[in-house]
């Protein structure tokens, strides 16, 4: 395998080693590859020169031209924070009410409220805010808490059952699981579908409102029509949070749920503007009240 | 007798190991001891058979047993490694292919890493020892040095692949990107790199050469900075000897940092420097002609290795990172735009006086183009470390695209176009079998880059773009499950090009395959190592 390289006529001279059969033309280095190289050093060094650059024992060289990355955040920030001061203070002073009445505050919180929404809440309630299963969709009419502005405001002020805001909405289904027999909870369930819907087996619904009466009614009403004071679940629409099958309701039952929202007003996580903002928001969705 | 401290040495490790499952705190901890076990009591056997017989090995002749291995093994980690790469492009495309009774080991999340580190480590691994062990040993005209330390080598670095890719699926990792292997597969890379390099110096001292050639100090480039890269950005105390878990020494953004030199810097001399060994030695013999110009090679080199390990702060501009630090990095990167561009210069002008060979030979034309992706990525790379650039680019699919012109593109194809000099002449054919499967494979793998580097620059840009758009107000315009939504044409795209890509590197399986089955045999092949002058 100690093919030698092939050569023509004119070629140049190679540096006389040979390895393998493969061998080295002594061709000087590409004039334009040698010059943008030197080019590159130049400008290097200038750059180093205006940015900061060179460390030394305890910080580095700032750069002539006084850049800084952090120093360009503070400033965009600044800038848009003084630009937007005067419409923000417009918007914690109003009525929440009055809102969608002024046209120039109404088209600032709900952009804004928008934002607020992709950035904080699209994770649970997704991006066009329709929710998922334990994830309320926005778009309804169905609200467990209340659909007015000022509603709205408090759940996303305070948040659901959280550890963090004394005045986070609270209540708690118990687990009936451990109240009621195991008939009973079948029973009640067939009683709770037939509100909506068909039960799985109908000789039991009979049964079930006895049960229902004795445990359900205080929170969910007897009817079945939920308490928004509660965050007791309207029962009689076909409208499920966790689920409308038989299974589902029988987990609810069993084991209750204990569906959790931040609060965000909690260390100001968002401003009183941005809380505003984002009420009018989801208020403007479709299911505001 | 050697033999009988290698059966005591094996007892005691699978000893040792089998007590190491028993006691184990974690699935992966448990399997690698189980492995280990395995390999080390089948070793065990294998010894104590052999033991007692003697076998000659002439040590005039290249030691080519062990390559031959090296090719079989790179091309079978490529098409692993290249379908792990189709299939998780299509889990992004179609997150069903998430399957929920896959969950916790077929995910996307785990398979990522399992499809990097086959293709760079794997596929990428394999090739250079395969290739350095061969250019070695033909350009110093010396068998390699060790005895059997070589094998060695390449066995021990396959059940380091093993012991990575199986730790990634049962979830043992350091979660440190292309360093993801836990630290007992760490320690077990540090003993077989060093043999690697033992293997290699010892090769090149007792080379019959005057002098050094040029691939050999980039071969030697590489061995060496990733050795140190390695140790010292896999600094772990591990959490209990019976787990894989461990800790990390750095922290914070000095963590980061010396893990983004590392991580770029296994782009530089992994990824750069051993394959620019590879293309140093397979153009001109492929081509037939000397190279271009060997000042040019001798300032490239070291220009190369020393800029390159400066420049991996660019992964880390606009972070906790200070702001000097990323000057430096994105400074250095863009001086390295002609040093990297010197090793294209000199591969491509080799082929001056043989430009005819691209119209003739596919594996010439495959050699070309691979040098023109290096080209064209190592000139990506310096603008994508500007500042500017990057606060559009960086954390998007553009990323992604420029990894993959490099690695499909460079990485790939200079490794196909070795494997096709390297099975004829390993396996004593005059030829290959069929020029017009390499024909195939070119065009297949061109097309099906093409196709993944265009795609992700589209939706690298748009996603950019998205992440910035504000409304009137300044507020942003987008969420970020809005850019996911919007990339989905494009991500199928990507994967229509990752598998045109594997069907060539399936073609390219079938034509080797064939060689050696059925190609004319060379005659009167040399395997002597002789001197060249």
């Amino acid at each position: 395998m100690t093919n030698k390289s092939k050569k023509f006529e004119g070629d140049p001279n190679t540096t006389g080693h040979s390895w393998d059969g493969i061998e080295e033309f002594d061709n000087p280095m590409p004039r334009w590859w040698l010059w943008v190289f030197y080019a590159t050093i130049i400008w290097g060094v200038g750059y180093t020169i205006a940015y900061p650059a060179w460390p030394g024992v305890s910080s580095a060289t700032a750069g002539l031209v006084g850049w800084s990355s952090r120093a360009d955040v503070v400033e965009e920030i600044q800038i848009a924070e003084e630009r937007l001061a005067p419409i923000n203070a417009k918007l914690e002073a109003a009525e929440l009410t009055q809102i969608a009445a002024d046209e120039e505050l109404n088209s600032y919180a709900t952009s804004a409220g928008a934002a607020v929404f992709k950035t904080f809440c699209a994770q649970c309630h997704g991006s066009g805010a329709a929710g998922g299963v334990g994830y309320p969709n926005l778009l309804d009419n169905d609200w467990l808490w209340g659909g007015d502005i000022e509603n709205i405001y408090l759940t996303v002020k305070h948040g659901i059952r959280n550890e963090e805001d004394d005045d986070a909405r609270y209540s708690e289904m118990p687990a009936f699981g451990e109240l009621l027999e195991k008939e009973e909870i079948e029973q009640v369930v067939n009683y709770v579908m037939s509100l909506s819907g068909d039960p799985v087996d109908a000789s039991l619904v009979d049964a079930g409102a006895v049960v229902y009466e004795d445990n359900c009614s205080a929170c969910h009403m007897e009817n079945g029509t939920g308490d928004r004071e509660q965050g007791a679940p309207n029962l009689v629409d076909a409208l499920w949070l966790y689920g409308g099958d038989y299974a589902s309701i029988k987990e609810t039952v069993t084991y209750s749920r204990y569906g959790v929202m931040p609060s965000w007003s909690y260390r100001d996580r968002l401003s009183e503007a941005q809380i505003r903002a984002v009420s009018s928001y989801v208020h403007q969705l479709g299911g505001g009240e | 007798m050697v033999n009988y401290f290698k059966l005591i040495a094996l007892g005691l490790i699978t000893f040792f190991a089998m007590i190491a499952a028993n006691y184990a705190r974690d699935l992966a901890y448990m399997v690698h001891a189980l492995i280990i076990t395995g390999v080390s009591f089948g070793l065990f056997i294998w010894v104590l058979r052999g033991t007692g017989t003697k076998t000659v090995i002439a040590q005039d002749e290249y030691m080519d047993d062990v390559i031959r291995y090296g090719v079989i093994a790179t091309a079978f980690w490529g098409v692993v490694g290249f379908l792990a790469g189709v299939f998780i492009a299509f889990q992004l495309a179609f997150p069903v292919l998430n399957f929920d009774w896959a969950q916790g080991y077929l995910n996307f999340g785990r398979l990522r890493p399992l499809h990097t580190s086959a293709v760079i480590f794997a596929f990428g691994g394999n090739a250079l020892l395969a290739t350095s062990f061969y250019v070695v040993q033909r350009t110093s005209a010396a068998r390699l040095w060790g005895g059997n330390l070589a094998w060695f080598v390449f066995w021990g670095y396959q059940l380091f692949i093993v012991l990575a890719a199986t730790g990634y699926v049962l979830g043992g990792t350091q979660s440190k990107e292309y360093a993801e292997p836990e630290w007992y597969v760490d320690l077990w890379l540090t003993v077989v790199w060093v043999c690697y390099l033992a293997v290699y110096l010892g090769t090149i001292i007792k080379r019959k050469e005057p002098h050094i050639y040029v691939a050999n100090w980039f071969f030697l480039a590489f061995i060496v900075t990733v050795a140190m890269l390695h140790v010292i950005n896999n600094l772990t105390i591990p959490v209990s000897i019976f787990g894989s878990k461990s800790v990390i020494v750095w922290a914070g953004v000095q963590d980061a940092m010396v893990q983004w030199w590392y991580g770029h810097n296994a782009v530089g001399f992994f990824l750069t420097a051993g394959f620019l060994g590879m293309m140093y030695y397979f153009i001109p013999k492929q081509a037939e002609r000397p190279v271009f110009s060997y000042k040019l090679s001798i300032i490239h080199f070291w220009a190369l290795i020393f800029l390159y390990i400066w420049a991996g702060p660019h992964h880390l501009h606009y972070t906790a990172l200070p702001d000097w630090a990323s000057t430096l990095g994105m400074v250095f990167s863009i001086i390295l735009w002609m040093p990297s561009w010197g090793g294209m210069i000199n591969g491509l002008m080799t082929l001056s006086g043989a430009w005819d060979k691209l119209r003739t030979d596919p594996v010439i034309r495959m050699m070309v183009i691979s040098v023109g992706f290096y080209g064209m990525s190592t000139f990506e790379g310096p603008m994508m470390s500007i500042r500017a650039v990057n606060s559009l680019s960086h954390y998007t699919d553009w990323t992604i695209g420029h990894v993959h012109s490099g690695a499909l593109g460079w990485n790939g194809m200079i490794t196909f176009g070795a494997l096709y000099y390297l099975v004829p002449a390993l396996w004593k054919r005059d030829r290959l079998y069929s020029l017009s499967l390499v024909s195939w494979h070119f065009w297949l793998a061109t097309i099906g880059i093409v196709l993944y580097a265009a795609s992700m620059w589209v939706t690298g840009i748009m996603e950019g773009l998205m992440w910035r758009e504000v409304d009137a107000n300044g507020f942003l315009v987008n969420s970020f499950a809005d850019t996911v939504a919007a990339k989905f044409p494009m991500y199928v795209v990507r994967g229509l090009g990752g598998v045109m890509f594997l069907a060539g590197a399936l073609i390219m399986c079938y034509n080797l395959w064939m060689t050696v089955r059925k190609a004319p045999a060379k005659e009167a092949s040399l395997s002597v190592a002789v001197p060249a002058e």
